[in-house]
C-alpha cells in the first residue's frame, strides 16, 4: 500500500500549476477560491501584518480555521510555528489538508523541526538552499517551498533560493564520491538519498515558491525559474483590488510561458501591495531555522 | 515489437495539476504527448487527457478562454478522452456532461481521508488505485460500463470515446490503464 507521506506528495501534485492563497477569514477564502486558487492557506494575519505588528505570531485559533474550511472546496493548509509539534497536532485533529510548518510564525523549538514522517497529514517547508531543502524531506515533508521574505512584496529573496538549489543541485553532478559525501555529512541528510538527488537533478517532493509574490509578473518569473506553483500571501488582500490581482496572478501562474497574457492580465489592477526593501527589515524571516 | 501502427498525438490539458505525471505515463509508452493550454494546442491532438487536479481551477480557466466549447465539440465528433480524479469531475453532469454520470466531490473527507487500494480492473486485472481527495460516483447513466470499482462504488467508467477514474492511474507503478485508453483510441481512429 502506499505510504502515507506518500499520499501527501501525491496531493502536492494535484496542486501543481495553480496558485495557494493566504486568507485570514471565511470571506477572503471565498475570494480566493472564485478567483482560481488550487488551495487556500489559513493564518490569523498576513505576513506584512505580522511583521508590522511584531510581537509573537502562532498558529491561528481553530475556530478560524474551521470557518475558512466550512467556506470552501479546495483544500486548506494552515501554518503552525517551527517545532510546534503541539501546534501541529492540533490541526491534524482540525482535519485540515496540509500543514506548513513556517518561518513566518515565530520559531518554537530552536533545536529541531517536527519530526513530520511521524504524522498522517503532509507538510510542507521553506528552503532557502539544497542542503535546508533535502532536511527538511528526510524529516518527511511533502513539500518544499522557498523562504523568500514574506510580506514584502520584494521577489528577490526567493529568487535567490529557487536559484540557488538549482545551481546546488548541478554543483552535485561535478562531485567526486568524497566531496559528496562531505556534502551529506555537512547538511547532516544520508548519503544514498544525496545520490538519489543527484541522479534526479531535482528536489524529490514539488517545489513552490513563497515570499515577496506581489504581481503577475512575478508569479510568471518564478514559473519560468522551475517552480511548480506559486504561495501568495500579503500580495493579494493588501493590494487595491484583492480579487483581480488574485484572478491575474491565477493566469499568469498558468499562462507564464506566454507573454501576451501575462500583459493582458496585468493591466489595470491598481496598487499592488507597498513593497520593502530587504537591506532595511528589522527581521529577517528566511533565516528562522535555516541552519537546524 | 516493431510498432507500425500511425503515430498519434495526445493532448494532456495543462492548466493546472498533475499533468506532468500523465506526460510521463504517455511517454514511458512511446506515446507523443503536448500540453493543452488553448484551442490551438487542442487543434493537433487526436486525443485529450484531463488530469487530476482542482475541478474548480480547471472549470474556471476552460470557461474563461472558452477552451469547454471546444473540447465539447470535438468529444462530441469522436475525440477520445480520458479523465482522472478533477478530470472525471470535469467529465461529469455537473460540467461538461460528456458521460452520464454524478460525481459527488471530496466524498471521503479531506487529505487525511485520501487512500489507495487494490482493485480490480475489467481487461487488466488486479491494480493499486491511488484516491487523493476523491471524488465519488453516486449515479452511473445508461449504457455507461463499469470497469472498476471500489467499495461498491464504480472508479473507472466507460462510454465510448469517454473514459473516466475517480483515482489517479497517472500515479501507479502499472501503465495498464493508460495504455487500455491509448488501445481504444488506435481502435476508434481505424
Amino acid at each position: 500500500m502506499t505510504p502515507r507521506n506518500t499520499l501527501g506528495e501525491n496531493l502536492a501534485a494535484m496542486l501543481k500549476g495553480g496558485v495557494i492563497m493566504d486568507v485570514v477569514n471565511a470571506q477572503e477564502a471565498q475570494i480566493a477560491e472564485n478567483a482560481g486558487a488550487c488551495a487556500v492557506m489559513a493564518l490569523e494575519r498576513v505576513p506584512a501584518d505580522i511583521r508590522r505588528d511584531g510581537g509573537v505570531a502562532r498558529m491561528s485559533d481553530p475556530k478560524l480555521i474551521k470557518e475558512i474550511a466550512a467556506a470552501v472546496s479546495i483544500p486548506v493548509m494552515a501554518k503552525v510555528r517551527i517545532g510546534h509539534t503541539a501546534e501541529a497536532r492540533i490541526l491534524e485533529a482540525l482535519n485540515v489538508d496540509f500543514i506548513d510548518e513556517s518561518e513566518v510564525l515565530t520559531p518554537a523549538d530552536p533545536f529541531d523541526h517536527i519530526e513530520k514522517s511521524a504524522f498522517t497529514i503532509p507538510f510542507v517547508c521553506g528552503a532557502t538552499n539544497l542542503g535546508e531543502g533535502l532536511r527538511r524531506i528526510h524529516e518527511g515533508a511533502a513539500m518544499i517551498r522557498t523562504k523568500g521574505e514574506a510580506g514584502t512584496g520584494n521577489i528577490i529573496e526567493a529568487v535567490r533560493h529557487l536559484k540557488m538549489i538549482k545551481k546546488q543541485l548541478a554543483d552535485l553532478k561535478e562531485m567526486s564520491k568524497t566531496e559528496l559525501s562531505v556534502f551529506a555529512q555537512t547538511e547532516r541528510v544520508p548519503l544514498e538519498f544525496v545520490e538519489r538527488v543527484r541522479e534526479l537533478q531535482r528536489l524529490p517532493v514539488v517545489t513552490f515558491v513563497a515570499g515577496g509574490i506581489a504581481t503577475p509578473a512575478d508569479a510568471a518569473l518564478m514559473m519560468s525559474l522551475g517552480a511548480e506553483g506559486v504561495f501568495v500571501g500579503s500580495g493579494i488582500f493588501k493590494s487595491e483590488d484583492p480579487a483581480a490581482t488574485a484572478k491575474a496572478i491565477v493566469h499568469a501562474t498558468v499562462h507564464w510561458n506566454d507573454p501576451a497574457e501575462v500583459a493582458k492580465v496585468s493591466e489595470g489592477l491598481g496598487e499592488a501591495m507597498t513593497g520593502l526593501e530587504i537591506a532595511e527589515l528589522e527581521v529577517m524571516m528566511a533565516e528562522r531555522g535555516s541552519l537546524l | 515489437m516493431t510498432n507500425y501502427q500511425s503515430p498519434i498525438t495526445v493532448g494532456v490539458l495543462a492548466l493546472q495539476g498533475d499533468f506532468a505525471e500523465h506526460k510521463a505515463m504517455l511517454t514511458a509508452l512511446n506515446v507523443r504527448s503536448i500540453e493543452v493550454r488553448s484551442a490551438k494546442d487542442l487543434e493537433s491532438c487526436d486525443a485529450l487527457v484531463l488530469p487530476g487536479g482542482e475541478s474548480t481551477v480547471m472549470m474556471k480557466l476552460l470557461k474563461e478562454s472558452g477552451l469547454d466549447q471546444e473540447i465539447m465539440n470535438r468529444v462530441q465528433s469522436g475525440m477520445p478522452i480520458f479523465g482522472t480524479c478533477a478530470g472525471a469531475i470535469l467529465l461529469s453532469d455537473s460540467h461538461l456532461k460528456l458521460i452520464d454520470i454524478t460525481v459527488e466531490r471530496n466524498a471521503y473527507g479531506s487529505q487525511l481521508q485520501s487512500f489507495s487500494a487494490q482493485i480490480d480492473v475489467e481487461g487488466i486485472g488486479s491494480m493499486e488505485a491511488v484516491c487523493i481527495r476523491a471524488p465519488i460516483i453516486t449515479r452511473v447513466g445508461d449504457g455507461v460500463g463499469v470497469l472498476a470499482q471500489h467499495e461498491d462504488h464504480p472508479v473507472l467508467v466507460q462510454k465510448g470515446n469517454i473514459l473516466a477514474a475517480t483515482f489517479h492511474p497517472e500515479l501507479c507503478v502499472s501503465h495498464s490503464v493508460h495504455k487500455m485508453f491509448i488501445e481504444n483510441v488506435r481502435a476508434l481512429m481505424q
